[in-house]
């Protein structure tokens, strides 16, 4: 056992700190008001490489791994999670399911744009009707003369606006239920593919939430990731991944509203003395330190897992149920602590808080996440 | 052949962070983070500004330091750089500006014989550590080259060889022709540094340490023992005093008040 960074991952977080702090949290506030989708900072991650990080050089990828990646969007998130979650959806969710069930010839087709982020990408599972219950596709994909023709949408796609590559599943033989969904690649411009509504949401306001309309879609038949039938292996194992992502999210919310509120509590004085000297508030301090640390601990080790190809959907799951419920409970004593300023967009701690909710809900509710555990714990 | 460039970089304590025990006069430096100097950070981004641009170009990064000073070399090739020299060893710990420079002139002489010669020699004006802005100007006298120093603007013509500078005064600045091989020391208005990238990081790093007898130094002339100069004490300057600001709604006016005050002064 290993609790050490390697040089490598401890450079990342320099390197992601540095670029956060200078690029991303100068304009974490104006995007979260303008609901505004930060093109110009996307752009700043691919040349810097930040959009292709666990993946191997051959096709583009910066050769590093699951922890990197995780540190990579913690450092995005503790200034903004828009851009954190633009990043882990990118990379989790569309690079990820090509690079492991693409074929040779998809992998080489689309993974060198998607790893530079010459193209962003997204994913297509959640539907009006299936949303923790994703076996209730309604989306359907017919092989008709050589060509798949996809009708349907789906709903809540991050990214979906301002991405290129989409993975999506539809529903190819609904007589077979999970077994008959299959896993497409679909291209923005794609013949009868469009975007529909922009959500207007809560939280993470500079993520692009969108719904993906398919109306006769025509693609080829080579789009189809994995083999037909395969879609819900590919989501399911798909969504482990991106909850090390979200995890990781939720874990650099909490650790930012944590460090904006130790700067707030040493310079704010009530009583005549600064807040950071009540140990009552002390005391609420160091717990829930010590949770964002025992966050850590679950989301380095699920990405450590994936590393190791060890069956991590456990592991994961915990991290993201865990991370999750720490950022919502850290943020919203940060905005306590903060007292009235706390509750007003001049201080970040509103925006995180407004933020961390999501993390709860989207990659598996937290609900989802505990049927997940309870599963494995009581498995027949 | 190849264009080579030299980048003489120092980690250096972040004085953001760093403290001077009052008592002593020394830098506390438990738990301070090291940093790649910040004007060595702009002469490394010149560098790899220019190799950018055009092919056959190679970056060579040489540091004096403790062992730990790898770490720099590591930012440094993250962000481009070909490669990292650490010139570590015992025998040159303590060294003054002049026991430093003939460290690295004998490291840079070192490399020339194995890569040939390096056609710029780039280095920080001055290590926020001991703002002393010594080193570069005395390695650039030790190899006989021509040197510009407080660079704020850097152009090369295709040629690789005509190099025009923008040298900060004062009060002004003066525009410099100059030739390679030369040694330039820059600035931090010379350019906005990158931050590493993440190929970099995972990539191949070419990092070697050279001990005091791999570079063939004269032993006594590097080290503590054979610095002529050595710390008397260190200590935080006091702030300075606001200054007084002459007001006026006019051109005019301002120029009366202040001959009034300086009148009232006894100052003229």
């Amino acid at each position: 056992m290993n609790f050490q960074l390697t040089k490598e991952q401890e450079f990342v977080r320099k390197m992601v700190r540095e670029f956060a702090t200078n690029e991303v949290e100068p304009l974490a506030a104006d995007i979260d008001q303008e609901h505004r989708f930060p093109v110009e900072t996307v752009e700043k991650m691919a040349n810097y490489g930040l959009l292709g990080i666990p993946f191997p050089t051959q096709y583009g990828g910066a050769g590093g791994d699951h922890i990197s990646y995780a540190i990579t969007v913690e450092e995005l998130s503790r200034v903004c999670a828009s851009t954190g979650v633009i990043c882990s959806a990118h990379t989790s969710l569309c690079c990820w399911p090509i690079f492991n069930w693409g074929n040779e010839e998809q992998k080489m087709k689309y993974l060198p744009d998607l790893l530079s982020g010459k193209k962003l990408g997204a994913f297509g599972l959640t539907e009006p009707n299936a949303g923790t219950d994703a076996s209730g596709q309604q989306t359907r994909a017919e092989l008709v003369d050589g060509k798949w023709i996809l009708n349907g949408a789906k709903v809540f796609i991050t990214n979906g606006g301002y991405a290129d590559v989409f993975v999506v599943m539809a529903m190819t033989d609904k007589s077979k239920g999970n077994h008959g969904i299959s896993a497409f690649i679909v291209e923005k411009g794609d013949e009868g593919f469009s975007i529909g509504k922009t959500e207007d949401k809560m939280g993470i306001c500079a993520s692009s939430t969108t719904e993906l309309i398919f109306q006769n879609c025509v693609i080829p038949e080579d789009r189809l990731l994995g083999a037909v039938g395969d879609g819900f292996k590919v989501a399911m194992s798909t969504l482990d991944g991106g909850r090390i992502g979200i995890a990781s999210q939720a874990l650099g919310i909490a650790q930012g509203a944590f460090d904006v509120t130790v700067e707030y509590m040493n310079a704010r004085k009530q009583f005549g003395k600064k807040l950071s000297q009540f140990q009552a508030l002390q005391f609420e301090m160091a717990d829930l330190k010590t949770r964002i640390e025992a966050s850590r601990l679950l989301v380095y080790r699920a990405a450590d897992m994936k590393d190791k190809h060890m069956n991590y959907s456990e592991a994961a799951a915990m991290a993201k149920l865990y991370a999750a419920e720490t950022a919502m409970a850290v943020t919203t004593k940060c905005v306590q602590y903060h007292g009235g300023y706390g509750y007003t967009k001049d201080y970040p701690v509103e925006r995180m808080m407004r933020d961390a909710k999501i993390t709860e809900i989207y990659e598996g509710t937290s609900e989802v996440q505990r049927m997940v555990i309870a599963g494995k714990t009581f498995k027949k | 052949m190849a264009f080579k460039i030299i980048v003489c970089a120092k980690q250096v304590p972040d004085t953001n962070v760093i403290k001077i025990n009052p008592k002593t006069g020394t830098l506390i430096r438990d738990g301070v983070p090291s940093i790649l100097n910040h004007d060595d950070n702009n002469a490394l981004e010149e560098a790899l500004k220019i190799k950018d641009k055009y092919d056959d170009v190679t970056v060579t990064v040489i540091s004096m330091g403790p062992p730990q000073a790898t770490d720099l070399l590591f930012e440094c090739i993250a962000k481009g750089a070909d490669e990292g020299i650490l010139v570590s060893d015992r025998a040159v710990g303590g060294s003054d500006t002049w026991a430093t420079s003939n460290t690295l002139e004998a490291a840079i002489k070192k490399w020339e014989k194995e890569n040939g010669p390096a056609d710029l020699i780039f280095a920080g004006r001055q290590a926020i550590d001991g703002d002393t802005a010594q080193v570069g100007p005395q390695i650039a006298e030790k190899l006989d080259l021509p040197q510009v120093t407080y660079v704020e603007e850097f152009e090369i013509a295709d040629n690789l060889k005509d190099i025009t500078v923008k040298r900060q005064l004062e009060d002004g600045y003066e525009l410099i022709g100059i030739k390679t091989p030369c040694m330039l020391t820059a600035i931090k208005e010379l350019n906005e540094p990158r931050y590493m990238n993440m190929k970099g990081i995972f990539g191949e790093k070419d990092i070697k340490i050279w001990n005091a007898k791999d570079i063939e130094v004269d032993l006594t002339k590097v080290g503590l023992e054979a610095s002529p100069t050595n710390v008397f004490r260190s200590f935080t300057p006091a702030p300075k005093a606001p200054g007084q600001k002459v007001v006026g709604d006019t051109e005019n006016e301002q120029a009366k008040n202040l001959m009034i005050q300086l009148k009232g002064k006894h100052i003229i």
